[in-house]
């Protein structure tokens, strides 16, 4: 690192002292220094952007929000901790900022021109303006009690890998103890202390990664639990001794370690002395400033965390702005010029802030945000205009973004969308919900009625929004639900008798394999399956036989409404299912009020009845139904669409892996040789293409899509991060190296004269500089004729089916194969 | 639920195909009488042998396709029409050559396109008859997997026999060190292996467990367990490993009969051009 030092003989004079070289700090500086600016970067720590230094090891560090551009001469991408901190210790020189390591101001004080600061060496510097970007992490919340700072109690983790053999207590239930503690326990003992009940603050690829390991054992942890004190011991086993209140009373854990992640505050008292206030008591409290991000000393700026944003693109673009502010420039916001442009397609709206107020006015789910997250959420959806007659989107199409209508009325058709729309949504009013939830297909075609203007909004968008904001994921829970009886049972009954129907009805969450009721039981009310699927079973000669199973979007249990008998069938989930549950009472009593619900309830009663006794279901069923049953549990329940092996005709000859390599840059997809089997039928381990894809979950580029047919894919935006391959619970995505130089084996070559490797083996071994992204079956979506794997196999072995058709291969098979 | 195999592909289209042709060859040569006799040089001759060049060539063919990941059509189809036009080309190349043999290149083309084609139909029985006995043996697991289990079993094994007596411990570490799966072709064909360490080594103990002379009976019968356990995954593997040269064995002689088969008919065709 390059040091520009000055000589300390007499008083430095700049016009900007910048306190802090993190994100906002650097960027301020190499905006000050490419406008020629005399300015000081004054870090306390010996190297730039100490807090990024310490992330775990190969952290890859976000870039959000995505859609808001960077305004900073700094650069900065989504990317690893090491190539991040590289590029900037590049650009530090580039830009000749003026940096001095090891210097900590200790005061700062306000003269009648300028300040002047004091260093902890004793040096003096000398500013007209300051701004303070020293971030939170210089002031990291300790345990708090006795034994806080006893060697090996940290409060970081850098190298997780440095450690071995040890028995580790990690403190902290958010994202970073999580992620501690799960990176620690392959080579130690690892027990994670969180002091609340659950994991709140805790992303869900954290959670999820979490669990499967407390699942196997691989770690422990003790939730509700505090921590008392540490000690020192003699003990040469375990040097300390931690003592933790759970709510089963005081426990001694004897460790080797104890790290603690537990956050940072504003360093107030430091603050403080410099003269700044603060608008509460509350330690979390971050200071008052302006519009231009000044405190209520004149001439003192504060930017980055300390400012309260604490996302690191959002601190460099302050940076940016806090170095114009000074100059007093006027400035925009950085997303101010895209979000013009989106207003621009509403003629009447002249200015951001005019289109923001119109959002809010218009749209009751989005009155609550604040303006940041307004904005956030506006630079990632978009306007879209409608004429009359215009389709938004079709019954079954498979697109997953959120409409608000903004102006306008649509058109709702449930099954027939040249007949007269089943009902009609107005200004204000928001859909295309499910697809939030279930990730199954559109179950109605919407139309504009009239000149209509959307915001039109990605699912991932929605998502991060419903998770962070109780209120108006409320909101569209009650809609959807209403809108889920409407569309299933409910298209006959007025607005009133639905309301009615739904009063007091519940959305509850079953995990894979629980029983929802037994045969037997008294019957509660009539079951929506909201997103998953439910097996339906029943005793069989002592052999529960699944008899059907029910997917996201139908009901079930209304077979013991109109017959008021007790439940004749065992429910079960298939996969991890939410339902909602209609009281029974209020549906027996609105059969009686409307004729039109009682014959729908009977008629799908009747033919389930009759499916049920068809000679074909009863004949096969002891045996078929362990078939379904064992294809229910491998995932197929969410499947939309499998493959399966019939292993009486499969002769082993790989070609579908092969084929499949040949298709995909030489890397199978599929894994024809593992992956279980049940009466000669493999389900070997190939994506599923879920209907509500876990790999979808928490992808930071947000590359795994579905396409209009169905298929699950993961495009080129991949930056190999593994969320999804950890996320599935198949085992079926893999981080693979693409060599784009790399060529295809060639058949000829090899036929005639032996060279190269085989077509569908591995060619050659890629390049060094290759990058590994995920890969995983997209069904070939870009071939014309199907998928390589099925069309390559030379008996018939490996077929693909939809959940629909399962269950008549099910049957099929039984009849055909014996 | 029509599940397509490459016997029933398309509701049998290419039996059906070959059926007819079958039917019109076998008619057009009993109508067919040649005032010489017949033989592959009338013109019914070169139209049959025209054909079966054509369907031998076709036949050939699937050994590309088959590696043409994106090719035309279903790789099924394309077997299902390997498998019917290969039977049927036994009627047609037998009317190509009217009855008449002797020792030459028409007839080595002729023998060796019946010796493919009857080790074709050892392939169809094989692909029809041994995946199911595979999955019957191995279940879910693969031969990796009981390879991987023997290994595990072999150190439990080799642990135990250390707190025993010397000559059991000779047997236990003769069973773990040269126990084979696979072997010479033979054994790979037949799955038996009569000198078996891992089977003798059961054997001894088992004989040992009638005469406790020495101590540790725990020990020890924890040990015949495990090599008891070992000896049925050795046969498992070892049924595996036979099932599946049983499965293949067959292409290791179709592959080099069609090319010889090729050169053959290449110098018949050539020949010919020599009676003109």
């Amino acid at each position: 690192m390059k040091r520009l030092s000055h000589p300390a003989l007499k008083p430095e004079h700049y016009k900007i002292a910048i306190i802090g070289s993190g994100p906002s700090g650097l960027s301020a500086a190499a905006h000050a220094a490419e406008l020629g600016i005399s300015h000081i970067l004054l870090e306390a720590e010996q190297q730039p952007a100490h807090t990024i230094r310490k992330f775990q090891k190969g952290k890859l560090v976000m870039a959000e929000p995505r859609a808001l551009p960077l305004r900073s001469p700094m650069s900065f991408s989504m990317g690893s901790r090491e190539s991040i901190l590289a590029k900037w210790d590049e650009e530090i020189v580039k830009y000749g900022i003026n940096l001095r390591l090891g210097a900590q101001v200790c005061t700062i004080k306000r003269m009648a021109q300028g300040f002047v600061l004091g260093l902890a060496t004793g040096e003096t510097i000398h500013a007209e303006y300051v701004v303070l970007a020293i971030g939170l992490q210089g002031n990291i919340r300790k345990l708090n009690v006795p034994g806080e700072d006893l060697p090996r109690v940290q409060y970081q983790l850098d190298d997780p890998d440095e450690y071995e053999d040890e028995t580790i207590v990690v403190v902290g239930g958010g994202d970073t103890g999580v992620e501690n503690a799960l990176a620690l326990r392959h080579k130690n003992h690892v027990i994670l202390i969180n002091r609340f009940s659950e994991f709140v603050h805790c992303k869900e690829a954290n959670l999820a990664a979490l669990n499967t390991a407390l699942k196997q054992g691989e770690m422990e942890c003790r939730l509700s639990t505090y921590v008392e004190k540490v000690e020192s011991t003699p003990d040469k086993a375990y040097p300390l001794l931690l003592s933790v209140r759970t709510p089963e009373g005081t426990e001694h854990i004897p460790c080797h370690r104890v790290i603690a992640r537990l956050g940072a505050r504003p360093p107030r008292d430091l603050l403080e002395s410099f003269g700044i206030q603060f608008p509460s008591e509350d330690p979390a409290a971050v200071p008052q400033l302006t519009a231009r991000y000044e405190s209520n000393v004149p001439g003192l700026y504060i930017v980055g965390a300390l400012a309260g944003y604490p996302l690191i693109k959002q601190a460099m673009n302050q940076g940016y702005e806090v170095i114009e502010h000074i100059l007093g420039r006027p400035v925009e916001p950085a997303d101010e010029a895209l979000l013009r442009q989106k207003f621009a397609k509403i003629p009447y709206i002249n200015s951001v802030e005019q289109g923001l107020t119109l959002i809010r006015q218009r749209v009751p789910l989005l009155a609550t945000l604040s303006s940041l997250q307004l904005r956030d959420f506006m630079l990632e959806s978009d306007i879209v205009a409608l004429n009359p007659g215009d389709v938004v989107f079709r019954r079954n199409d498979y697109s997953t973004s959120f409409y608000c209508i903004i102006e306008g009325v649509v058109d709702v058709y449930v099954k027939d969308e040249n007949g007269p729309p089943n009902f009609h949504l107005y200004t204000g009013e928001f859909f295309g919900e499910m697809g939030l939830i279930s990730g199954r297909r559109r179950s109605t075609t919407i139309k504009a009625s009239s000149h209509c203007l959307l915001l039109e909004s990605p699912r991932q968008t929605m998502l991060r929004l419903t998770q962070s904001m109780v209120s108006v994921r409320r909101m569209i829970d009650a809609v959807s639900l209403k809108r889920t009886v409407q569309l299933h049972i409910g298209l006959s009954l007025s607005a009133a008798e639905l309301d009615y129907l739904v009063r007091n009805a519940k959305f509850r969450q079953y995990a894979a394999g629980e029983v929802i009721w037994h045969q037997g039981d008294k019957a509660d009310g009539l079951y929506l399956v909201r997103s998953g699927s439910v097996a339906i079973s029943r005793l069989i000669g002592g052999r529960e036989v699944v008899l059907s199973y029910v997917s996201a979007g139908n009901y079930f249990g209304e077979m013991a409404l109109i017959t008021g008998t007790p439940r004749q069938r065992t429910a079960r989930a298939a996969v991890n299912t939410e339902v909602v549950i209609l009281e029974a009472e209020r549906v027996a009593e609105m059969m009686e009020r409307n004729p039109d619900l009682l014959r729908q309830l009977n008629a799908r009663y009747l033919e389930n009845v009759r499916h049920e006794l068809s000679d074909e279901i009863v004949q096969t069923s002891a045996d078929s139904g362990n078939l379904i049953a064992f294809l229910v549990q491998q995932g197929i329940g969410e499947a939309t669409d499998v493959l399966l092996i019939d292993e009486t005709i499969c002769t082993r000859c790989d070609n579908c892996e092969k084929a499949c390599a040949a298709t995909h840059d030489g890397t199978s997809r599929l894994d024809r040789k593992t992956g279980p089997v049940f009466d000669q039928i493999r389900v070997p381990s190939s994506c599923r293409h879920c209907e509500h894809p876990h790999c979808m979950k928490d992808c930071p580029p947000d590359a795994i899509r579905r396409s209009v047919d169905g298929e699950v894919f993961i495009n080129d935006t991949c930056i190999g991060c593994g969320n999804c391959v950890v996320n599935c619970p198949y085992d079926v995505i893999q981080l693979a190296s693409v060599d784009s130089g790399r060529k295809p084996p060639s058949l000829w070559q090899w036929l005639l004269f032996g060279r190269g490797p085989e077509p569908g083996g591995r060619a050659g071994a890629p390049s060094q500089n290759a990058t590994k992204i995920a890969v995983k079956c997209d069904m070939c979506k870009d071939l014309a004729d199907g998928p390589a794997c099925v069309r390559s196999c030379p008996t018939g072995a490996a077929i693909r089916v939809s959940p629909q058709e399962f269950l008549d291969y099910a049957v099929w098979r039984k009849s055909k194969v014996g | 639920m029509d599940h397509q195999t490459f016997v029933n592909y398309k509701n049998y289209r290419y039996l059906k195909l070959i059926l007819w042709m079958v039917l019109v060859a076998i008619g057009a040569y009993a109508l067919h009488q040649p005032s010489f006799g017949a033989y592959g040089g009338t013109w019914l001759g070169y139209v049959l042998g025209s054909l079966s060049a054509a369907i031998v060539l076709l036949l050939l063919w699937f050994g590309i396709r088959k590696r043409q990941y994106n090719g035309i059509g279903q790789l099924k189809g394309w077997l299902s029409a390997h498998i019917y036009l290969g039977a049927a080309l036994l009627v047609f190349a037998t009317l190509h050559t009217g009855f008449q043999f002797g020792w030459n290149v028409h007839t080595l083309a002729y023998a060796l396109l019946v010796l493919l084609v009857i080790n074709g139909f050892y392939g169809v029985y094989a692909y029809l008859h041994f995946p199911r006995m595979i999955t019957e043996n191995l279940g879910d697991d693969s031969l990796q997997d009981l390879l991987n289990k023997i290994a595990e079993l072999d150190r439990l094994a080799r642990t135990h026999a250390l707190q025993l007596p010397d000559d059991i411990n000779a047997i236990v570490m003769k069973a773990c060190q040269e126990t084979k799966i696979g072997g010479n072709v033979l054994q790979q064909l037949t799955g038996r292996h009569p000198d078996c360490p891992t089977a003798a080594a059961v054997k001894v103990l088992r004989e040992y467990g009638h005469d406790l002379k020495f101590g540790h009976p725990k020990l020890y019968r924890e040990l015949y367990l495990i090599m008891l356990q070992k000896e049925t995954l050795v046969a498992r593997a070892r049924r595996d490993v036979m099932l599946r040269s049983h499965l293949e064995v067959w292409l290791y002689l179709h592959v080099p009969l069609a090319v010889a088969l090729l050169v053959a008919l290449t110098a018949h065709v050539t020949a010919i051009f020599f009676y003109w």
